[in-house]
């Protein structure tokens, strides 16, 4: 606890007089501990004069914030119209049953977290997933299964 | 001797292994004792070649493709540094027709320079432009624009000379650039790749704005999905700012701009011009009431410029060949080139820059080589998640912004997604409503209640309850939607739901008839 508080202290020193600092600092968090604690909330209101409210609108508007811890590693699946064209929905369907696990769920032994995600920008090899923060592009299930068995080994 | 080879740090190359292939280059070289050199170029966007690998010979570059980690020792094996035969060997990359027969203008350092690297920038005709500029008024560096006929590449394609002027003639302490680099369209990732594969010609382009229009201050407003661009984007301001190309007396001209990348979160509806300032702000994305313009009252109230990634990557080569060069390409009013993405079911998906007025067949087959599955193109959705789908007697339209209109659909950001005849245009008119349902912003009601109800109607038509009842509330719902909502989300959401409906009718029938005549065909 001390620790997450001094680690948002910083953070937020940092943020305080930036204009339009809320999303920067929120990002910074996050990358730091993962999601956004909503004990951070009470030292992010004072720092930036906002009211507990409007922060817990913000980072529940945008779906890229988290309030709860994630697992190891965030799976995402491409849901768009491009990786839909090529088979998007019967990779969808694999994973889900692969790690038994739905849509914002994580798996039991924490390793993974799954998302949808609308677009990576990668529609000319399509059908994709995100890994973290790499893409990988033409997936098949057998690939999405060797892909998983590695990043746990 | 040193040879030097290209291998692409393009998030999309990455996708397919590109870093697996560099170290299996550098680890073979070394077993080998050859000296090479590696340079991370950017994606020539020929995808479904990606890993491609280029070689530097006196020729020119010979390229092969698409590379596997395993592929590397015989590559070695078979002396492909000389630019020897391989079954991977595709011939002197600038002469893949592919490519050869496009018109590279905005794209034209992309795959070819080391992004970050200025002076590569620099010996490819980088930084002209601004040193043009820097000798204009700022007038005249918007008539540039305004002469060269170029329309946003956003979506909206509003002619951007025009919205630089409103900016220009602002009286204010404060004005801004703000670059949008939302992408949030499925099929498109022509700005990542400019970010991605030539930054410096988007800051260029940035910093000409904030001279043409008074501007000290830019943002990039980058969607979080692209931890790659975010990284290629950071570097080259980095550099830029060290060679004096940013921030105080630029080059000595005593003109200021400053420029800094901020980070999305996520939300498509932000990429809306007016909801993105409002989370640049710090705030919740909802989108704005107009009036004021953002050219008028933007950012923290200031007059801002709000483009795209491609219409500001395009300005550099304006001011650099003059308005007239660039308005030579086109037709009609849509001037210039359109870099258009290819997605989807497609065996050659792929960045094509060409002049505005090539047809969607030339692109779909001459380009693209039809399906990826090998099974007849049904149906391509143009324009993004808002854009309307087209059927095959529509494949003759050409790529213009007035003749897409008079079918009633949109070019948008230049996405073309093709599917074949397994789709099911009954799921994706629901996907359009499920989409617009998860992105709402929420603060109208036909886009945020009508986008769910959608969802429903669709499902009781495909469950066989009152289709024909359905179908016309289907129809009342998207009239709602498209004469009552504030911003394009739920006004255009009814594009590929009415386009579904109207051009693909017999999908639009209960799932059970369909498995009943799947299996009568069977
Ligand atoms: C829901 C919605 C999403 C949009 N997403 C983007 C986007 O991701 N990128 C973009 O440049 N424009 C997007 N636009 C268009 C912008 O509102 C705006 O027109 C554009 O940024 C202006 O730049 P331009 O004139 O250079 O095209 C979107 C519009 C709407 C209604
Ligand atoms: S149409 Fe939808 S996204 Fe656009 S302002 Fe209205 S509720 Fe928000
Ligand atoms: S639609 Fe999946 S990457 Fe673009």
């Amino acid at each position: 606890m001390q620790d997450l508080h001094t680690k948002l202290d910083a953070l937020i020193a940092k943020h305080q007089n930036m204009p339009g600092g809320l999303l920067p600092l929120l990002h910074a968090i996050q990358d730091s501990i993962g999601y956004i604690p909503e004990t951070a909330y009470d030292d992010i209101s004072k720092a930036l004069n906002l009211s507990i409210a409007e922060i817990h609108g913000v980072v529940t508007f945008y779906h890229h914030f988290r309030t709860t811890p994630p697992g190891r590693h965030v799976l995402q699946i491409c849901r768009a119209e491009s990786c839909q064209a090529m088979g998007s929905e019967a990779l969808e369907a694999h994973v889900k049953q692969h790690l038994h696990i739905d849509y914002h769920q994580t798996t039991l032994d924490q390793a993974f977290t799954l998302e949808p995600v609308y677009c990576l920008g990668n529609c000319a090899l399509s059908p994709n997933v995100m890994l973290d923060e790499e893409v990988h592009g033409r997936m098949t299930a057998a690939e999405l299964d060797a892909l998983v068995a590695e990043t746990v080994a | 001797m040193t040879y030097t080879v290209y291998i692409p740090r393009d998030s999309g190359a990455l996708a397919m292994g590109a870093e697996k292939v560099a170290n299996a280059v550098i680890q073979e070289a070394q077993n080998r004792g050859l000296a090479v050199q590696i340079v991370r170029n950017g994606s020539r966007g020929l995808y479904w070649l990606e890993t491609m690998l280029e070689v530097a010979t006196p020729l020119g570059r010979v390229a092969y493709g698409p590379v596997k980690a395993k592929d590397v020792p015989s590559l070695f094996e078979a002396d492909f540094l000389n630019a020897k035969p391989h079954a991977l060997y595709l011939g002197l990359t600038e002469e893949i027709p592919y490519l050869k027969k496009q018109q590279r203008l905005t794209f034209a350092r992309v795959g070819v320079t080391d992004p970050v690297s200025l002076n590569d920038y620099l010996a490819h005709d980088g930084y002209k432009g601004l040193h043009n500029a820097l000798k204009l008024t700022q007038a005249d560096i918007v008539k540039n624009v305004t002469d060269s006929g170029l329309r946003g590449r956003g979506g909206a394609a509003f002619p951007t000379g025009i919205k630089w002027n409103t900016v220009l003639a602002c009286q204010a302490d404060q004005k801004y650039i703000v670059c949008n680099a939302d992408e949030g369209d499925s099929g498109t990732y022509s700005d990542r790749m400019i970010m991605e594969g030539d930054p410096f010609v988007l800051i260029e382009g940035m910093t000409i704005a904030g001279l043409a229009v008074g501007a000290t201050q830019g943002y990039i407003y980058l969607r979080s999905e692209y931890p790659h661009a975010l990284v290629t984007l950071n570097q080259a301001i980095e550099a830029a700012k060290q060679a004096n190309y940013l921030g105080d007396n630029i080059l000595g001209s005593g003109k200021t701009f400053h420029l800094e990348v901020r980070r999305a979160a996520g939300a498509y509806v932000c990429g809306e011009e007016t909801s993105l300032l409002e989370s640049l702000e710090g705030k919740r994305g909802l989108v704005r009431f107009k009036p004021p313009l953002p050219a008028i009252e933007g950012l923290f109230g200031k007059p801002t410029v709000v483009n795209n990634v491609i219409s500001l990557a395009t300005i550099p080569i304006i001011l650099d060949k003059g308005a007239q060069f660039y308005a030579d390409y086109g037709m009609g009013r849509s001037r210039g080139t359109l870099p258009i993405q290819l997605a989807g079911n497609i065996k050659h998906g792929g960045l094509v820059e060409l002049a505005f007025g090539a047809t969607l067949r030339e692109l779909l087959y001459d380009y693209g080589g039809g399906s990826a599955s090998g099974r007849p193109i049904r149906a391509v959705q143009v324009g993004g998640p808002l854009g309307a789908y087209l059927p095959e007697s529509q494949f003759d339209t050409p790529l213009d912004y007035e003749e897409f209109s008079k079918i009633w659909a949109v070019l948008g950001h230049g996405g073309i997604v093709a599917f074949d005849d397994t789709v099911d245009m009954a799921k994706m008119a629901r996907y359009a409503f499920e989409f617009c349902a998860i992105e709402s912003c929420g603060k109208c009601t036909p886009c945020r209640i009508g986008s769910t109800r959608g969802v429903e109607v669709i499902d009781k038509i495909m469950a066989g309850t009152e289709p024909e009842k359905n179908i016309e509330l289907v129809r009342d719902l998207s009239d709602t939607m498209l004469n009552g909502s504030l911003c394009a989300l739920g006004g255009m959401t009814p594009y590929p739901v009415l386009s579904a409906m109207n051009h693909f009718a017999e999908d639009f029938v209960p799932n059970a008839y369909k498995l009943q005549q799947a299996k009568v065909a069977a």
